[in-house]
């Protein structure tokens, strides 16, 4: 299961014949080990990893600090769930440290985002304070390079 | 000047690696998709290069004692003995060296001497032909075909021993076949060794690389057979290290105390900042072997399975990071094949004549490479064999 997961965290892509023939195995038992890891919802999905700077859409991409009061009973969790419902946000993190909730936020121009900041997320009732970060450059994300490409400096013997 | 005049004669005959010399054609070629590699594409995992790196910044700059440092000697000791079940005495039965190749080179000098023969198991790697002719003494192939898993047999081995038969090189897990000696194979070959006084150099570069759950067994660890073994490793394919140039040899005091003469009036000694890292690795690297061996094992399957796919037949093979197919029907020899698609699809292999006469008919194809580029490689070759082969 463990090399499965390996094997699909570096490429999703892999046809489930290749798969059984990586990891020595049958088709069908890809197969069903897939299914059981989607059933019980440790892979949650596959998707591409998009350089959107290298295409025309508009695209910009912010880190939030959120600090909040804490509601009494629930926690974080209550806040969380009314953020993750906005699809304009990525991501929601709970957090360690300096803030409490890290939410990536997608959109077209940074004014954008920043409108949604100030419209969506300030106003609710618990966030104490929020802080916005754009990212300018995406060198590498999720394991994968974004800018540069990977050149084989090895010689021959 | 007529330099020709001026130089060692033997030198001067000796031919190129056929590696290297396939290996510059297709450098000098825009979008080659090379699989011609015979070393790691990962860096050098990196808590051994911060052990490196840390002896630097310390200053610790100096030679090392000429057989390598005690601590790694050490190191070196408790790891056959925890990998291979084999006990080596630090202080004289072993010798760190600049790379497994320069062990190869040791222990071909200090057994050969002119008029000798030393019998050289083929395919294999390019390098023990022509250094035993350096010493005077004469390389005498013997084949391994698939037909045996390109293991030696005793019967091969048998038939190929004459009164000047002085050493057997043992070059397994094997570089380009994957061929690897299991258990029962290294008995009958040391059923036939044992009454004579030819000494096994057994050149184990790549016993950490083995794939099914069969361990690689060293042919010192038979019966009677350590006492006339020398045996090579070193770090560079295990703990992709090759540019660190570091290896070692152990084998039998007297022969260790001849080789490090020669070791030290040429080297001094291994490189120091690489025996600090390699201490490292044998202390704490064997989760990275691991880690790389598996991630070699599924392109190995991978790989295996497209090319087999495509119509050639592939020995399976179980050590070491190359595959050796047969490509004899596509009617081609190897060269033409090599040479072929190379220029016409611009996927550089090299030709199973660079490892000896025998590996006609065959090409290597390494591995260490992404399985990406391994994926791009395989299409273009399957698209070749399709314009050729009816």
């Amino acid at each position: 299961m463990e090399r499965l997961l390996k094997l699909l965290d570096t490429n999703a892509r892999l046809t489930t014949a290749e798969m059984a023939t990586m990891l020595g195995t049958t088709e069908d038992a890809v197969k069903a080990q897939m299914a059981e890891l989607e059933k019980a919802g440790v892979v949650r999905g596959y998707k591409a990893l998009i350089d959107w700077d290298r295409t025309d859409r508009k695209y910009v991409t912010a880190l939030i600090e959120l600090r909040v009061t804490p509601q009494r009973n629930c926690g974080f969790d209550d806040l969380a769930e009314r953020i993750m419902k906005f699809e304009e946000v990525e991501t929601v993190y709970l957090m360690s440290g300096g803030f409490d909730l890290m939410v990536i936020v997608n959109g077209c121009t940074f004014k954008d985002v920043a409108m949604f900041v100030a419209k969506r997320l300030s106003t609710l009732d618990s966030v104490v304070s929020t802080a916005t970060h754009f990212v300018l450059r995406r060198y590498k994300d999720r394991g994968v390079l974004f800018l540069g490409e990977d050149v084989d400096e090895r010689g021959a013997l | 000047m007529d330099y020709a005049k001026l130089m060692n004669k033997t030198v001067q005959e000796l031919k190129p690696s056929g590696i290297r010399r396939f290996f510059d054609i297709a450098a000098e070629m825009e979008n080659v998709i090379s699989l011609t590699i015979g070393e790691p594409d990962f860096s050098t995992p990196w808590h051994i290069r911060q052990a490196g790196i840390k002896t630097l910044e310390d200053g610790k700059t100096w030679y090392s004692a000429n057989a390598g440092m005690l601590r790694l000697r050490e190191a070196i000791s408790a790891y056959c003995e925890r990998h291979f079940s084999l006990s080596y005495d630090p202080k004289d039965e072993i010798i760190v060296t600049v790379g497994g190749s320069e062990a190869i080179d040791l222990s071909l000098r200090v057994l050969l001497q002119a008029g000798d023969e030393v019998l050289v198991p083929e395919p294999s790697f390019v390098c023990y032909a022509p250094l035993a002719r350096l010493t005077g003494a004469t390389a005498v192939p013997v084949v391994t075909t698939e037909k045996d898993s390109f293991r030696l047999t005793a019967d091969a081995l048998r038939a190929a021993i004459t009164p000047r038969t002085k050493a057997l090189i043992f070059p397994f897990p094997n570089n380009p076949t994957g061929g690897v000696m299991r258990r029962e194979d290294l008995e009958a070959v040391a059923a036939v060794l044992r009454d004579t006084d030819i000494v096994v150099i057994s050149d184990e570069i790549y016993g950490e690389l083995t794939y099914g759950d069969t361990p690689h067994v060293s042919i010192a660890a038979i019966d009677g057979m350590k006492e006339r073994t020398v045996r090579i490793s070193g770090f560079s394919k295990a703990f992709a290290m090759t540019g660190w140039r570091l290896g070692y040899v152990c084998g039998p005091q007297p022969i260790m105390k001849q080789m490090l003469k020669l070791h030290q009036y040429a080297l001094m000694c291994a490189p120091t900042t690489a025996q600090y890292a390699a201490i490292e690795a044998m202390e704490n690297g064997d989760e990275d072997v691991v880690t790389m061996r598996n991630e070699y094992d599924m392109r190995r399957r991978y790989i295996l399975q497209r090319l087999r796919d495509m119509g050639l037949p592939c020995f399976e093979p179980e050590g070491a990071f190359y595959v050796f197919p047969c490509i004899a029907g596509t009617g081609m020899t190897s060269e033409e094949f090599c040479t072929r698609l190379l220029k016409e699809k611009h996927v550089a292999v090299i030709p199973g004549t660079a490892f000896g006469d025998c590996g006609e008919g065959f090409v290597r194809i390494s591995y260490c490479y992404s399985l990406k580029h391994i994926t791009m490689a395989m299409d273009t070759m399957q698209a070749f064999l399709a314009e050729h082969c009816r």
